[in-house]
């Protein structure tokens, strides 16, 4: 229902960007996001990006596998239906490792996909938003949002197109 | 973007020799101690004496000089096993520190000598294989296991064993080849500092694949004649790899140790923490990859429960003496490092390196020890001050030559074909 509307600074050149990004931002404009074709050394820096806590997520689906397996083992091996195989005990924790590992490595990875595809709005039912079909081929593209900024439309234009933009362009969403 | 480096020596000042040289007397001083409390209190072990063999501290001093022989030399050479590694995958990130492993190669030559002498020294003692009633088939001491691998201790084409030739020869040609392609990698090194270009490089890339392979081979031969055939009956196909993850992981951590050093000595300014993020990585990855290879060996040996191969852990793990220190092995090496340097910021920052590096070079003492100890002392094995004593000589005196080897040229290669890659390093 409402509209979102975006000004597009189109840029060529990843430098040129990277500078751009920084005066821009210390004159107080905020940025939505940079689309590029490849990924840009420091950018995540000049953003402003903080570290992304993926990495803890990952470790706590870890310690989960980890636990899951030693539970499903035990309770296999050693409650449910004790068995004797090779002499060892019913539950001969060595042997359960290779499973351990397994489990834990598993839930990692497909914890931390899962997350990351649910934080960065992957949803297969989710309608991306297209800000400019060159983004895959051969510019960058700065998406600022107006509703977020206080600042009027033809001051950002101007410091967009100081700034080195090839370009400069609108686009509005419409949103249900 | 050209940063101007500065040629940078360290100086190996008279503080620290003597610091270095306080170490070893203090090493000298616990050992000696050690060994007098052992034959002070020494008549309670008298059990040991209707094996044939009389136990006495010279078999421990023995033990304890050759486990230190095995995890110093292991040291020394894949340090210039590090330094050939770059070259080989033509790795630029390590340009700032690669002169510390190769300094480490300096200790070839006396580990060489060490190593020799001890053998004929203690080599009675440590190695089974070398009671020659075993080969003898009138005597009932013969065993047909150890007269089965007699070629391969003495010679192929002896009948009778005598001095084992074969072993010793080994021994000579591994730390000759060692020591020459160290001496000439090193060369190499140091004309480049002179000459520039990118010649030097080249020919380093050239003699670094030629020492990969050389050192894939000798490596694991040097771990089964050095420390598999003391279990003589025993043999895993594991143990070369084995002995080369716990030498490798060593090496690595001692690296980051001696760059966090320099780096607080105001050194290696060109080493940030992207580098020591990379180092950091390593010695995360190879404690992971440690306990790879030991539960690999251990589980296929548990699961199998075949008795002559068990026996190994029978000796380790079922045991008063040594089934503490199993754990502690698995603990100090493989649980400490992993959950310690899991999270980025440990890697990046020396304050938990420099926790973290000690703990794994003094666990895979231990490593060597839990190798070489219950095989060769039974039940007579012990620690205490002779094993940390003997630790203390054998460290300050390896340090003394790696630092002293080290002061002797550049930290660094000014004219490395890849130190403005490693200047421009940058690790997310």
């Amino acid at each position: 229902m409402s509209n979102t509307k975006f000004i597009l600074g189109v840029y060529e050149d990843e430098d040129i960007l990277l500078s751009a990004i920084k005066t821009i931002r210390t004159a107080g404009v905020k940025i939505h996001e940079v689309y590029s074709p490849f990924p840009v050394h420091g950018i995540d820096d000049v953003l402003g990006y903080k570290r992304s806590k993926l990495s803890i997520v990952a470790f706590l689906f870890g310690v989960l596998g980890t636990s899951l397996a030693l539970v499903m083992q035990v309770g296999m091996m050693g409650v449910d239906w004790p068995m004797i195989i090779g002499g060892k005990d019913f539950i001969p924790y060595p042997s359960f490792v290779p499973v351990i590992f397994e489990l834990t490595v598993l839930l990692a990875a497909y914890g931390m996909c899962f997350t990351f595809f649910i934080i960065s709005d992957l949803k297969p039912w989710a309608k991306p938003r297209i800000f400019d079909l060159r983004i895959t081929d051969d510019k960058h593209v700065m998406a600022i949002d107006l509703d977020q900024n206080k600042i009027d439309v033809a001051k950002i234009d101007q410091i967009l197109k100081d700034n080195g933009a090839s370009e400069v362009n609108q686009k509005t969403f419409d949103e249900a | 973007m050209s940063m101007t480096t500065v040629e940078e020596k360290y100086d190996f000042s008279a503080k620290a020799k003597k610091n270095l040289l306080i170490t070893i007397g203090i090493g000298i001083f616990l050992t000696v101690l050690g060994i007098v409390l052992m034959n002070m209190g020494g008549h309670h072990e008298e059990g040991a004496h209707e094996g044939g063999h009389a136990f006495s501290w010279v078999n421990r001093l023995g033990v304890d000089i050759w486990i230190n022989n095995i995890y110093f030399t292991g040291i020394a050479i894949v340090g210039v096993f590090f330094f050939a590694l770059q070259y080989a995958a033509q790795a630029g990130w390590s340009a700032g520190i690669k002169r510390i492993p190769l300094a480490f190669g300096s200790w070839l030559p006396i580990a060489g000598i060490l190593m020799l002498v001890s053998f004929f020294v203690f080599g009675h003692d440590l190695f089974h294989w070398t009671h020659h009633d075993l080969y003898d088939t009138t005597s009932h001491e013969f065993d047909s296991i150890i007269n089965a691998k007699k070629a391969y201790f003495f010679w192929p084409l002896s009948e009778h064993p005598s001095t084992p030739v074969f072993f010793i020869a080994r021994m000579l040609f591994f730390f000759g080849l060692w020591y020459y392609l160290f001496t000439k990698l090193r060369k190499l090194a140091f004309q480049e500092d002179l000459e520039g270009g990118t010649a030097s490089w080249y020919n380093m890339r050239k003699l670094s694949a030629v020492f990969l392979i050389i050192f894939a081979v000798t490596s694991s031969i040097a771990a089964w004649d050095w420390v598999m055939s003391i279990d003589t009956h025993w043999f895993s196909t594991m143990f070369g790899w084995y002995v080369f993850a716990s030498w490798w992981v060593t090496t690595l951590a001692l690296i980051t140790f001696i760059t966090i050093h320099l780096k607080e000595k105001g050194l290696l300014s060109i080493v940030n923490e992207n580098h020591l993020h990379d180092i950091g990585k390593f010695v995360f990855a190879f404690s992971v990859f440690w306990a790879y290879i030991w539960f690999s060996q251990f589980l296929l040996i548990y699961y199998a429960n075949i008795p002559e191969e068990t026996i190994y852990f029978v000796e380790r793990w079922n045991n008063d003496q040594y089934g503490i220190i199993f754990f502690v092995n698995l603990f100090l090496n493989f649980v400490l490092p992993f959950l310690l340097l899991m999270p980025r910021d440990a890697k990046r920052h020396t304050a938990i390196l420099k926790v973290v590096t000690p703990i794994v070079i003094f666990g895979h003492w231990i490593d060597f020890y839990l190798m070489i100890t219950p095989g060769t002392l039974k039940e007579n094995g012990g620690y205490g001050l002779v094993e940390f004593g003997t630790m203390l000589i054998y460290g300050g005196a390896f340090l003394y030559v790696v630092l002293n080897s080290l002061s002797k040229a550049p930290l660094f290669a000014k004219n490395d074909p890849m130190l403005d890659e490693s200047l421009h390093h940058h690790v997310l």
